[in-house]
């Protein structure tokens, strides 16, 4: 469902993401992880047709998102870090009006506002604004909007950032219900917190993949026993232990 | 277009539904007013809009900038834009849905003046004919500061700064034909025929003259397109 081959942007002479090639299929979570600043939010908008890549391809659905960017739209839903959300707006007209951006026939809009209102847990705040909301709340709102139209690829980006921990049980049930009909990319800079939601994890490091697979396919990537905890692998993978042994 | 009544119907509401708007309405009718009454205060006054058309010009100067500050300036800053640029809709409609989901307040506004122009025909017998080219006037003048002012709103993701640059634009826009007194040739043409104030001139005195309407919608459509192709530059940064 989203296939991304040999994708490179870069920002002037900054190379924020170098040479990236992964899939992920319908039925899948796949976690992408990596930490702060490594590309993870640029491949994200790439994929999402905010940005085009300088070089490779991504599609999804089958759909170019340079060439064929209207289409590939229709099929994803997304959701940027920081949650932006119109804080004037009720949440169901807030719904009701990314629903009618995304092309969804009026007749039809108020069902699946009503229905997506249900299946993220905001049933009792539907008609309370926004900017009411707490932070978990907001973010499901946000997931709300992403998954409103049933598009068949979802894009998260650091859906369970700031959320309390018994927030963040519920978000983890919420995108795993998520992954039986969809192609779930899920970012996150904790390995440990996204392994709990994801089977398959994507590492990114510096803007390049170190690690593709399982979590006990990622230690023998890095080269560790079944033992190594997900923390361990992680700064295995992405060299932190040394940047921070460095930088010490 | 179906998208761009969809934009502009929730930006109309949202101006609808906001305090700032009311201040900023008020602050224009005030303005209005006063000139109104001073127009009438002088001995044998004139039953016309000049001398409040004049005043609400130099209002929109500021008023129309900070009516637009927020229309892009706040999405870019909350990252909004990126959430409704990645739902299948094109930078066309997200600019023209913006710009006339702020036309509609800004309509509003000029009508509430329009009671001013009620009491001219209580108080006396106006000429009709200036008064509706008055209005039309001002409603194009009105429309091509907003164009400027939404164009100053794409281009940074602070308020304040947007509100700044369009005003700024304004001003030089109403300056041109003062350069242009000062100098001679074809320089002074260009400028003179660039002064978003000389081409409401023929309105006031209630003449209408289709290369002044050529004149204010070419101002917003220039303004409109350089906003879409502002949008546009973000995904190539």
């Amino acid at each position: 469902m989203i296939e991304i081959e040999h994708v490179t942007k870069r920002y002037g002479a900054i190379t924020s993401v170098d040479d990236v090639s992964f899939s992920v299929p319908l039925g899948e979570v796949v976690g992408f992880v990596g930490p702060n600043g490594a590309g993870k939010s640029t491949t994200m908008k790439i994929i999402a047709c905010l940005l085009p890549p300088n070089e490779g391809s991504v599609k999804v659905a089958g759909f170019d998102t340079v060439y064929q960017s209207t289409n590939a739209r229709r099929n994803l839903g997304y959701l940027p870090e920081s949650v932006p959300l119109y804080a004037d707006m009720t949440v169901r007209s807030y719904l009701d009006y990314m629903g009618a951006l995304r092309d969804i026939p009026k007749r039809e809009r108020g069902r699946l506002v009503d229905g997506v209102i249900d299946k993220v847990g905001v049933g009792e705040y539907r008609n309370r604004s926004i900017r009411t909301l707490s932070k978990g709340y907001r973010q499901r709102v946000g997931i709300g909007q992403a998954i409103l139209h049933e598009p068949p690829v979802v894009i998260l980006d650091e859906p369970t950032n700031g959320l309390d921990p018994a927030q963040m049980v519920e978000m983890r049930k919420l995108i795993k219900d998520l992954g039986k009909d969809h192609a779930v990319l899920l970012s996150s800079h904790l390995l440990s917190e996204i392994a709990l939601i994801c089977d398959r994890m994507v590492v990114i490091s510096r803007g390049r993949i170190v690690g593709d697979g399982s979590i006990g396919e990622l230690a023998k990537t890095a080269k560790l026993g079944a033992s190594a905890t997900a923390e361990d692998i992680f700064m295995s993978l992405t060299g932190t232990a040394e940047a921070q042994a460095t930088d010490g | 277009m179906g998208k761009t009544f969809i934009i502009a119907r929730r930006e109309t509401i949202a101006y609808l539904t906001s305090p700032s708007m009311y201040v900023i309405a008020a602050v224009f009718a005030g303005i209005t007013g006063y000139f109104f009454v001073d127009g009438i205060s002088v001995p044998f006054p004139e039953a016309t809009v000049s001398p409040y058309a004049g005043a609400i010009m130099l209002a929109l100067v500021f008023i129309a900038p900070a009516l637009t500050m927020r229309l892009f300036a706040e999405e870019l800053r909350l990252g909004t834009l990126d959430l409704v640029m990645s739902a299948p809709v094109n930078e066309w409609q997200v600019t023209l849905g913006k710009y006339v989901g702020v036309l509609v307040p800004f309509a509003f506004m000029l009508m509430v003046t329009l009671f001013f122009t009620a009491l001219l025909y209580w108080l006396g017998t106006p000429d009709s004919g200036p008064i509706l080219t008055a209005y039309l006037g001002l409603f194009l003048y009105g429309a091509a500061a907003l164009a400027v002012g939404l164009w100053a709103s794409s281009i940074t993701a602070n308020q304040a700064l947007a509100a700044v640059v369009g005003i700024g634009l304004l001003v030089l826009f109403s300056v041109t034909q003062i350069a242009a007194a000062s100098t001679t040739g074809w320089i002074a043409d260009v400028l003179q025929m660039l002064s978003i104030v000389d081409h409401f001139a023929n309105f006031r005195r209630g003449v209408f003259d289709l290369s002044d309407v050529a004149y204010y919608v070419s101002l917003i459509a220039t303004f409109l397109f350089l906003c879409v192709r502002t949008l546009e530059s973000r995904r190539w940064l």
